[in-house]
C-alpha cells in the first residue's frame, strides 16, 4: 500500500512542478491559465486522493473527494471569469498566436454589459415611479 | 524507505520548488491577472502541501483547512475578475 501511495504522490508532486514551471515559462496570460487550470488540478487532485488512500476512512475519503470536487467545479470558471475579464481589459494575446475568434467584439460586450445595467434602472425607475403616479 | 522519510525528503522539496516559481511569477507579473493566476495557483499548492502534511504527521483534521482553502481561492479569482471587469473602459 505504501508504494502505491508513493507512486500517486510523486506523479501528483510532479505535475505540480510541471505547473509552476509552466507559469514562469509560458509567454502570455492565456497560455498560463490553461496552465493553472489543467496540470495545477490534476497534480493536487492526485495528492489528495493518494491521502485518501492513506488513511483509507470513510471521513477522510469524503473530505478529499470534496475538495477534489470543488478543485474541478472551481479552476474553469475562474479562469473563464479572469480571461474573459482580461481579454476585454486590453491585455494582449501573444504575438505568435494564430486565431482569435472574439476579436472585435469589445464593442458587443460592452453594449451587452451597459445594456443590462440600462434596463435595470428602467427596471427600478419604472418602480419608483409608479407609487408617486398612484399618489 | 518508509514513506515518511519519501514525504520528507522528496514531496516537500518539490512542492517547495514550485511554489518558489510560482512566487517568482507573482512578483514579476505584468499586469494584475498574472498576479491573481499565480496567487490563484500558490493556493492550489498549498492545498497539496496541507495534504502532504496531513500525511506526515497522521493527523486527520488537516484537511479541513485544505476543504476551506479550496473556497476561498475560488472566493478571491471571482473578487478580482469583477474588480478587472470594473476597470474596462469604452
Amino acid at each position: 500500500m505504501d508504494y502505491l501511495i508513493m507512486v500517486i504522490i510523486t506523479f501528483g508532486a510532479l505535475f505540480v512542478l510541471f505547473a509552476a514551471i509552466g507559469i514562469v515559462r509560458m509567454p502570455d496570460l492565456y497560455l498560463r491559465l490553461s496552465v493553472t487550470t489543467k496540470a495545477a488540478t490534476l497534480g493536487v487532485g492526485m495528492i489528495l486522493i493518494s491521502g485518501a488512500v492513506y488513511f483509507s476512512e470513510p471521513s477522510m475519503t469524503t473530505r478529499a473527494l470534496a475538495v477534489v470536487f470543488f478543485l474541478l467545479l472551481n479552476a474553469p470558471v475562474g479562469a473563464h471569469l479572469i480571461g474573459k475579464a482580461s481579454y476585454f481589459a486590453g491585455i494582449p494575446l501573444w504575438k505568435k498566436t494564430v486565431l482569435d475568434d472574439i476579436k472585435g467584439s469589445k464593442d458587443d460586450y460592452l453594449a451587452l454589459k451597459n445594456g443590462e445595467d440600462e434596463d435595470r434602472n428602467k427596471n427600478t425607475d419604472t418602480e419608483s415611479q409608479k407609487p408617486e403616479a398612484d399618489v | 524507505m518508509t514513506l515518511h522519510y519519501y514525504l520528507q525528503v522528496v514531496i516537500l522539496p518539490i512542492l517547495a520548488l514550485s511554489a518558489i516559481l510560482i512566487f517568482i511569477r507573482l512578483l514579476i507579473g505584468p499586469s494584475l491577472s498574472d498576479r491573481v493566476v499565480a496567487l490563484d495557483l500558490l493556493i492550489t499548492t498549498a492545498i497539496g502541501t496541507i495534504s502532504v502534511f496531513a500525511v506526515i504527521f497522521d493527523e486527520k483534521d488537516y484537511l479541513d483547512v485544505a476543504i476551506i482553502l479550496a473556497l476561498i481561492a475560488f472566493l478571491t479569482t471571482v473578487a478580482f475578475a469583477y474588480y478587472i471587469e470594473k476597470q474596462i473602459k469604452r
